[in-house]
């Protein structure tokens, strides 16, 4: 077995793990946030009720997402410690920005928020929960420009004394277009995770509690709150997936012929909608379903006139660039990420537009059909957010640091030059400890989630107790306690 | 000073952050399952007030580790690679056990059930003396020297990492934290969980004290050099003095300022034996990682040091900020009942 295969299952799988949790995490805090307003503007229950509601599920799966963080960051290290030694000048200070500018202020301000309840007054303790929202944004923003410059190197030069990559340019860096479109991407893409995992809850108990009080005052308006800001991300998706691909286009041609399976370089090509094939080849390939435009539509913006490159052809280019090597991601996973990716995105969008319909003038719906919908529309952006990012990952195949074909050219890496030297027995160890491990979890952070959804809000969360300032001359109890 | 220096003494600064606040994190999960075992009372009571002194901190003091990696990444990314790689399987146990600890301190209190909370004991237990046995270990490994070899990798042996200094090490660490822990228990607590980590504390204080001594004295002996001596003192001084408190029932603010401060002279001590050097090799002097050879570019130091001055401050404030809000003592009999859903729907 090749340790190459073994580090990269192993980053593959924990990474992909690690993207369960965060979307969620990072959706959640704001909409959390929104909900503690509206309760601390208009002080109606329903709203305390459900910021606490949420804020418990939320600590479920922002535990996990904590827990994961830290294998992604020691990982670089463990196990691509040339990777590491090759970039580190440069990917180490977004890594290292992202702990000391908003890891802290998250984790800090969310002990703050979670014990502060009766210890803070109440607008400080708003405050906390926003800087959480804030703060977790920024988080993301601080691994995707480190992501990013390995899509597309900027700011950095390489220095053949030490053979490595440089930073010049830190702005550069953090201005990198790859980077703000795939921000605004992966952030839409936890706003929609969120107001669908919002939505579909509250969608479930609105039939569920459809005869009583709360499902007026509490689920409905959660629903609509959901429903509005999944069917926002999901335009929103589009729209700057739409910026992200134009990009890839030029910057990593090569990602974006796989993902359409584009063998030979043609004009105008038909964008395909299935494909079989025997091998994951490009000769084997037969396109059975193709939709004229498309393809030139998302490539630059116009209807014709559009030459993408190949397959085949980009190889003979990266060899000759590059060298003897096989440049050509796996045509397989990219080309169906990328489909799976969109396919799950389509469904959040038609449920919202599905619940807003019957959720509209203040009814209050009762069909079977749609509470099930409710829950099975749960797992549909977490799949999507999946796809996207085995599709991006996958797709920069046999690239760690993928070449910027407007760059300094002797700025890149391939996996295998990046790994580092352990035998495949010591990485398989850690594959299957932190594959059981993370499996383990798995199955109690679902069963808790779940648990807690079905409870409902809590009897106990109906009245909010008042702030109180600790005293000097007494003490008052935690408001809540692990 | 040159930066790299520079980041050297943040480094170690994180560093220093890091284990004097997780270090009590440690210590408290390392003690919990020993609270309520003399005292009257509800003894799930009681362990769940040890626990939840580092409630709304421990999440916070463990971010100091993250910034510490990621600037050990961005500083000294030569340091990174080797030492990461390097040290693959005892980082593996820690990851593991933190892994554990992070879950098993946010879900106990999910679940109102003897079973679910033993399980979730077992995952803080775990989590705590594992990471708090290792980082130990690891760090008197490095200090100790690693066979790094020309081309900067490292093929490890079982004795590189297990011999009698580094299980010193681990012994030093673990006895240090979980004395921490006992006199952090003693200065939030009231009551009989406060009798409790005095009693803990009055054991522990001079087995702990001996193993530390014994480590801080055999890494001065072995690797320090004169100016080093005195970080030793300290941290024995400051160590006597938290034990002189602990026997004579004195002030338990004063105690736990006093191993907060053994805490940080230890780390001090390592990294200051350890400086130019960031590996030592064991193979060949020469081919030991330095401040000078596994370092960022100036501009890259340029950047964190700014990002650093900036932020740190703000980060010290508002974590300084936490503890103040959350500084009233609590005790077996305020805390307020279990809120966790049963097993089962009712």
């Amino acid at each position: 077995m090749d340790p190459l295969d073994v580090s990269r299952w192993q980053f593959g799988i924990t990474t992909v793990y690690h993207f369960i949790f965060v979307p969620l995490t990072i959706g959640l805090a704001p909409l959390i946030a929104v909900m503690q307003t509206v309760w601390v503007i208009t002080d109606n229950p329903a709203w305390y009720r459900l910021t606490r509601f949420f804020g418990k599920l939320f600590l479920i799966n922002f535990a996990l997402g904590v827990a994961t963080g830290i294998v992604q960051e020691f990982q670089f290290g463990m196990n691509w410690s040339e990777y590491s030694r090759f970039v580190g000048d440069v990917f180490g200070a977004p890594l290292a920005m992202e702990g000391l500018v908003a890891f802290f202020f998250e984790s800090t301000f969310l002990g703050l928020w979670i014990f502060g309840w009766t210890r803070l007054p109440r607008l400080v303790h708003l405050a906390c929960i926003w800087v959480v929202a804030v703060a977790v944004n920024m988080s993301a923003f601080f691994i995707i420009a480190a992501n990013s410059w390995m899509q597309h190197p900027v700011g950095a030069r390489y220095n053949p004394e030490t053979g490595r990559a440089e930073l010049t340019s830190i702005v550069a860096l953090f201005t990198n277009n790859t980077a703000t479109a795939a921000f605004s991407h992966a952030v839409t893409g936890a706003f929609l995770t969120a107001g669908t995992f919002v939505a579909g809850v509250c969608a479930w108990w609105l039939v569920r509690a459809r005869e009583s009080d709360e499902a007026r005052t509490m689920y409905r308006p959660a629903t609509i709150l959901g429903c509005l800001v999944a069917l926002a991300a999901a335009a929103g998706l589009g729209l700057t997936g739409d910026a992200q691909g134009k990009l890839m286009f030029q910057q990593q041609p090569m990602k974006m012929a796989s993902a359409e399976s584009l063998c030979h370089t043609e004009t105008d090509p038909d964008f395909s909608v299935l494909t079989i094939g025997t091998h994951n080849n490009c000769d084997s390939v037969t396109h059975l379903i193709e939709v004229p435009y498309v393809l030139p539509f998302l490539a630059e913006g116009r209807f014709d006139g559009v030459k993408l490159e190949g397959v085949k052809d980009l190889q003979e280019q990266y060899q000759t660039k590059f060298g003897p090597g096989d440049y050509r991601p796996n045509l397989f996973v990219t080309y169906w990420a990328f489909r799976a990716m969109i396919g799950f995105l389509a469904v959040p969008g038609l449920f919202a537009l599905v619940a807003l319909w019957l959720t509209r003038r203040g009814r209050i719906p009762d069909q079977r059909w749609f509470a099930w919908f409710a829950l099975l529309v749960l797992p549909t952006p977490f799949l999507a957010n999946s796809a996207g990012w085995v599709f991006t990952e996958m797709g920069r195949q046999p690239w760690v640091v993928v070449p910027n074909p407007t760059g300094d050219q002797m700025i890149r890496l391939t996996v295998d030059q990046g790994v580092s030297g352990h035998s495949a027995g010591v990485v398989l160890t850690s594959l299957i400890t932190f594959t059981a491990l993370y499996a383990g979890l798995a199955v109690v952070w679902f069963w808790l989630l779940s648990r807690y959804v079905v409870e409902g809000p809590l009897e106990h969360d109906s009245e909010p107790a008042p702030p109180k300032p600790p005293g000097d001359d007494e003490i008052a109890p935690l408001s809540f306690a692990y | 000073m040159a930066l790299h220096d520079f980041w050297f003494i943040a480094l170690a600064a994180l560093f220093v952050g890091f284990f004097v606040l997780e270090g009590f994190d440690f210590g408290i999960g390392m003690l919990m399952k020993t609270f309520g075992r003399v005292a009257k009372g509800d003894r799930e009571q009681h362990q769940r007030a040890a626990l939840n002194t580092i409630g709304p901190v421990w999440d916070g003091n463990e971010v100091w580790l993250i910034t510490a990696g990621g600037a050990m990444f961005a500083a000294f990314p030569g340091m990174y690679a080797t030492l990461f790689s390097g040290l693959y399987l005892p980082l593996l146990a820690i990851l593991v056990s933190m892994i554990l600890r992070i879950c098993a301190i946010e879900w106990r209190g999910k679940i109102d059930d003897p079973r679910w909370r033993q399980w979730a004991d077992l995952g803080i237990a775990i989590g705590s003396w594992v990471p708090a046995v290792l980082w130990g270990v690891v760090f008197a490994a490095l200090v100790r020297g690693l066979p790094v070899n020309a081309d900067k990798q490292i093929h490890l042996s079982f004795t590189d990492v297990f011999n009698p200094y580094t299980l010193l090490g681990g012994l030093a660490t673990a006895g240090l934290f979980a004395f921490h822990g006992a006199l952090f228990a003693r200065l939030k607590t009231e009551g009989a969980v406060r009798d409790d980590a005095t009693r803990f504390a009055a054991r522990l204080a001079l087995p702990v004290t001996a193993a530390v001594a014994a480590f801080g004295v055999w890494t001065q002996l072995a690797h320090g050099n004169d100016w080093t001596w005195l970080i030793l003192g300290f941290a024995i001084v400051s160590q006597l003095s938290a034990v002189m408190l602990v026997l004579s029932k004195g002030g338990d603010g004063w105690a736990f300022t006093c191993t907060a401060w053994t805490v940080a002279a230890v780390v001090i001590l390592l990294f200051a034996v350890l400086y130019p050097n960031l590996i030592p090799s064991t193979l060949n002097p020469d081919w030991s990682l330095t401040v000078l050879n596994a370092s960022s570019t100036p501009y890259t130091l340029k950047i964190m040091s700014w990002a650093a001055l900036i932020f740190a401050p703000l980060v010290i404030t508002y974590q300084a900020w936490t503890y103040w809000v959350f500084r009233q003592r609590i005790s077996a009999d305020r805390i307020p009942a279990p809120i966790g859903l049963s097993r089962r729907p009712t």
